[in-house]
């Protein structure tokens, strides 16, 4: 059986500038993939090919066994996605929300009840299921955000900074529910700034200037950066970028 | 199906929950058929007129009375001293200053011919246009007069009596000229005209602003379901602000509907796709609700404008009248006008249909196409 | 003062930098100027007619033929029966039908009297109501010499004069209202949102937080507006000067002196709203409802004030535009001067202060 993500020589350029430089790499199922990098190293770029959005300008990738260049609907189908900037809509009740994402995916009525019940259950939500997501507590409504990017039991989840501006506390508790789904053989590909987060991940791959720097497990990484965290790890890499880059 | 379903469901949620939108929908109507319809009138009357009087002889107090009895006129201002009158012209006291000369009897009664001057206030120049036309007719009447009581020199025609075309009038359509039974219609016709593109666009562009627009891309959705999940409501919406203003037409003015009700709905609905296409357009072009209104808001003005609403399209230059016909607005206009009042039947209108499902077309396909390009 | 210009530099940024917004801003007056200029106008131009002629003789086609000679007809059918009027009708092109009786030149000869009926299509009163005056004017004056040729009796003659606009042009009553609208949407409107932005995105707590006054704040976000608005006033005194030969025949400089003065009072309303607007869709449908309907409806810009019901009239007079048109009007069509416009003036200066205490007065309130 194929990898849930399967990358192949990947570049993406606009105009001159390559945002997305020959990158390949595999994930395997039930993975946590994280997937690190500075702002501006092609993070995003790399993440909306991988979902469909933006055509790749050479090289492959398979997300659920589809190429995402031919196949970018059947990409869509099969995977979930969640990212800080936006999620939920903000006028929409909870229930609402789950309701609209789960009739999108094509849930069936029958389906989509037993859902939000379970759902809610599970996020200790039952009494808010009809307050607006505008007036939920970030943290939240973050948790609720992944539990509806993943409604639809997709192959993979692509979480996009997905725990920015939350608490300490509340991240743990995300973090948790990543688990939950990895263990459930969710593929899970997430991208972040914190690297204690890093450290909860199977991988990491830590992209510089639209390439793929380093790729392995936290443990193998430090070892091989001589670091004693990831944070460290993570400068070295990253720092001598920022200075080509001025 | 499914999904057009729920991305519908969760459109009238958004919108019924926007405290902006609510009132936009039921106030405006009812704020714009009360206050436009009562004061778009060109109707002219009480026209202020100012009379210097430099003669003082029965004949100018004939002529006087007859001012004073013609519903047209008002005299505001009386005087010997053309300044004064002047001066009542600049502050718009007076529209018109009439002047006797003196003598004017005996000119009248020896020579057989006085003349009175007229000064109109002519910045308005259609209203200062019909009030001296007002008056020559006032003075004509005089004239018929004076020649009946033959006050004057018996006249030496062969038959005795001058010549008389008679002329009646009769306002089909409109028999009362009542300027509600003409802007009620332009009126239904502007605010389906801007839910359609204001709303749709504003919308639309709303997902932009606030990157759910992102999150739609990445699900299973597709570009015309989306699109069509984002239109629809505003079709729905505009057709039954229609039918309200319809009713408070009804209510208020008591506007006869002489054409068929299925005919304007069935129009309507056509029309619509093509607004709806231009808000779609719109919102492809701009990235903030605030850009997207004031696009719309100069599209729209420019089109209101050149669309007959107000003003005529006959009486524009040839030029002009030709750029008209790209003119959506124009041809919803003429339409909702004609079934209306006049009780147009489909073959009337076939032409309208016609250039409007083209227009649809064109305009939907540019917007679908833009917004593409725009996407990759 | 630096930091105070440095703030006004800011804000000419914003401006400067949303190109959509700017081009619109600056071409919404000229695409006015040009449109109503050329384009729109209440004066008939060769409005579409039909003859049903029963009679078909000499006298009815001569009057036919003087009815044709002007500018306003055009004759698009020849009627065969009064069936046709309705079907002519429905088409929707033909705005009025002239009916001459059978035997007309026999009538008029041997009873001095023949019959003419005017049929209109009053779905636009307007253009019925004129087209019926000209054709009036025209058949009178047909008449006329149908017995001046019979050696004419004694009668009045009148001479018109046009003041202030002696051709008659539309675009002369136009352009003072545009002036008035254009300064109105890009002052009031313009300022609210940018003020109620600043407030939604956060920023306008940075702005407070520094060390500048908040009436310095305000000042600072309307200065660029009353830059822009009065370049636009000129751009529309320029255009319709060079392109309509639109006179400016008071003093120039006494109304750019008005100008500002409305320009400000525009401005406080802004601010008055952003102080009531929570965001800027609350703030844009406050400035297009609230504001721009009432200030091109109800300042007799297109329809005459004196026309409308009681009711609205008075609503009229507590609309700023109002005063302003009447301003401008006076001061480029009549030459007027302020000896005839101070009670308008004082007005205006009456608005202003009454908005700046009121949003004064609710900004206190927030604060607290």
């Amino acid at each position: 059986m194929k990898p849930p993500i399967e990358v192949n020589s990947l570049t993406r350029r606009f105009g001159s500038f390559v945002a997305v430089d020959n990158i390949s790499f595999a994930v395997e199922r039930g993975e946590i993939f994280g997937f690190l990098g500075a702002n501006g190293a092609g993070k995003t770029t790399a993440i909306r090919m991988l979902c469909g959005l933006l055509a790749p300008s050479a090289g492959r990738a398979y997300v659920a066994g589809y190429d995402v260049k031919k196949q970018a609907d059947q990409v869509k189908r099969h995977i979930g996605y969640m990212s800080q900037r936006f999620s939920l809509y903000q006028d929409l009740t909870v229930r609402e929300n789950i309701h609209f994402y789960g009739g999108i995916y094509g849930l069936s009525p029958k389906a989509l009840q037993a859902k939000t019940t379970q759902m809610l259950e599970e996020l200790d939500l039952e009494s808010s299921s009809h307050t607006l997501i505008r007036d939920l507590p970030l943290g939240w409504k973050q948790k609720l955000a992944f539990s509806v990017a993943i409604l639809h039991d997709p192959q993979i989840v692509f979480l996009d900074e997905p725990t920015g501006g939350v608490d300490p506390i509340t991240r743990r508790q995300f973090w948790d529910l990543i688990y939950e789904a990895a263990h459930r053989g969710v593929t899970v590909f997430v991208t972040t700034h914190y690297m204690d987060e890093a450290e909860y991940c199977d991988r990491v791959s830590i992209m510089v200037d639209g390439r793929i720097e380093a790729l392995d497990t936290p443990a193998a990484l430090k070892k091989a950066y001589g670091a004693g965290s990831m944070d460290e790890v993570f400068v070295q890499l990253a720092r001598p970028a920022g200075k080509t880059a001025k | 199906m499914r999904t057009i379903r729920f991305l519908l469901f969760k459109e009238f949620r958004q919108i019924f929950r926007n405290r902006a939108i609510l009132p936009l929908i039921f106030v405006v109507p009812i704020v714009q058929l009360i206050i436009l319809a009562n004061a778009a009138t060109y109707e002219i009357k009480g026209l202020k007129l100012y009379w210097v009087d430099h003669d003082l002889s029965a004949s100018s107090r004939l002529l006087y009375s007859k001012f004073e009895a013609s519903s047209y006129f008002e005299i505001t201002g009386t005087g010997f001293d053309k300044r004064a009158g002047e001066a009542a012209l600049m502050r718009d006291q007076a529209d018109i200053l009439l002047e006797v000369p003196s003598n004017f009897e005996r000119d009248l009664m020896r020579e057989g011919s006085a003349g009175i001057q007229l000064l109109a206030n002519a910045v308005d120049g259609v209203k200062a246009g019909l009030g001296t036309a007002y008056a020559q007719a006032v003075i004509g009447g005089m004239n018929v007069q004076l020649l009946s009581e033959q006050r004057l020199p018996a006249l030496p025609t062969a038959g005795g009596r001058p010549a008389k075309l008679d002329i009646t009038f009769s306002n089909w359509f409109n028999p009362h000229l009542d300027y509600k039974t003409f802007m009620v219609p332009g009126i239904l016709a502007l605010l389906v005209t801007l839910i359609g593109s204001f709303l749709s666009s504003m919308n639309i562009v709303r997902e932009k602003e606030l990157g759910t627009i992102e999150q739609i891309n990445v699900t299973p959705i597709r570009k015309y379901q989306f699109i069509v999940g984002k239109l629809m409501p505003f079709w729905i919406i505009a057709l039954f602000e229609l039918a309200f203003g319809l009713v408070i037409a009804k209510l208020l003015y008591d506007i006869p509907f002489v054409g068929s009700l299925w005919l304007l709905f069935g129009f309507a609905g056509l029309y619509l796709l093509v607004v709806l296409g231009i808000g779609l357009f719109i919102s492809t072009i701009t990235e903030t609700q605030q850009q997207a209104m004031f696009v719309s808001w100069f599209i729209m003005m420019i089109f209101v404008l050149m669309s007959g609403m107000f003003t005529a399209i006959e009486n524009m230059p040839g030029w002009a009248q030709q750029i008209t016909y790209l003119n959506p607005i124009r041809y919803f206009i003429e339409v909702i006008r004609m079934v209306m009042l006049k009780g147009a039947s489909f073959n009337d209108i076939q032409w309208h249909v016609g250039v409007m499902a083209g227009y649809a077309l064109v305009i939907n396909a540019l917007a679908v196409w833009n917004y593409r390009k725009r996407l990759s | 003062m630096k930091r105070f210009s440095g703030f006004v530099k800011k804000e000419i940024y914003h401006i400067l930098r949303d190109t959509r917004t700017l081009v619109i801003l600056l071409g919404i007056p000229i695409v006015q100027v040009l449109l109503f200029g050329f384009a729109i106008t209440n004066e008939i131009n060769e409005a579409k007619i039909a003859i049903l002629d029963h009679s078909k003789d000499e006298v009815t086609r001569a009057l036919t033929q003087r009815l044709l000679a002007t500018d306003y007809f055009l004759l698009e059918e020849n009627l065969q029966s009064q069936a046709d009027i309705a079907r002519i009708f429905q088409a929707g092109q033909v705005k009025e039908v002239i009916v001459f009786e059978s035997g007309f030149a026999g009538k008029l000869q041997k009873e001095q009297q023949a019959h003419i009926q005017l049929i209109l299509d009053a779905t636009d009163p307007n253009t019925a109501t004129t087209l019926q005056n000209y054709t009036a004017a025209i058949v009178m004056d047909f008449q006329q010499e149908l017995n001046q040729q019979q050696a004419l009796p004694a009668s009045i003659t009148t001479r018109s004069r046009m003041y202030y606009n002696p051709e008659l042009k539309s675009v002369f009553f136009f352009v003072p209202g545009i002036i008035t609208i254009i300064l109105m949407l890009l002052s009031a409107m313009m300022t609210s949102i940018s003020i109620t932005r600043e407030k939604e995105l956060g920023t306008m707590e940075v702005l407070l937080a520094s060390p500048m006054q908040p009436a310095q704040i305000i000042l600072g976000k309307v200065t660029p507006y009353i830059l822009l608005s009065l370049l636009n006033a000129l751009i529309i005194l320029a255009l319709s000067y060079y392109v309509f030969q639109v006179p400016v025949k008071g003093n120039l400089a006494l109304l750019i002196g008005e100008s500002v003065l409305f320009i400000i009072t525009a401005l406080s309303l802004g601010i008055l709203i952003s102080t009531v607007a929570s965001t800027q869709q609350v703030a844009l449908m406050a400035s297009l409802f609230a504001l721009m309907l009432p200030t091109i409806l109800l300042s007799g810009f297109i329809f005459p004030i004196e026309n409308m019901p009681e009711i609205l009239q008075w609503i009229s007079h507590v609309i700023p535009a109002r005063y302003f048109i009447t301003i401008v009007r006076g001061m480029m069509l009549k030459g007027a001067g302020l000896d005839i416009l101070w009670k308008e003036s004082l007005i205006l200066v009456g608005f202003t202060c009454l908005f700046i205490l009121i949003s004064v007065k609710k900004f206190k309130i927030r604060l607290e």
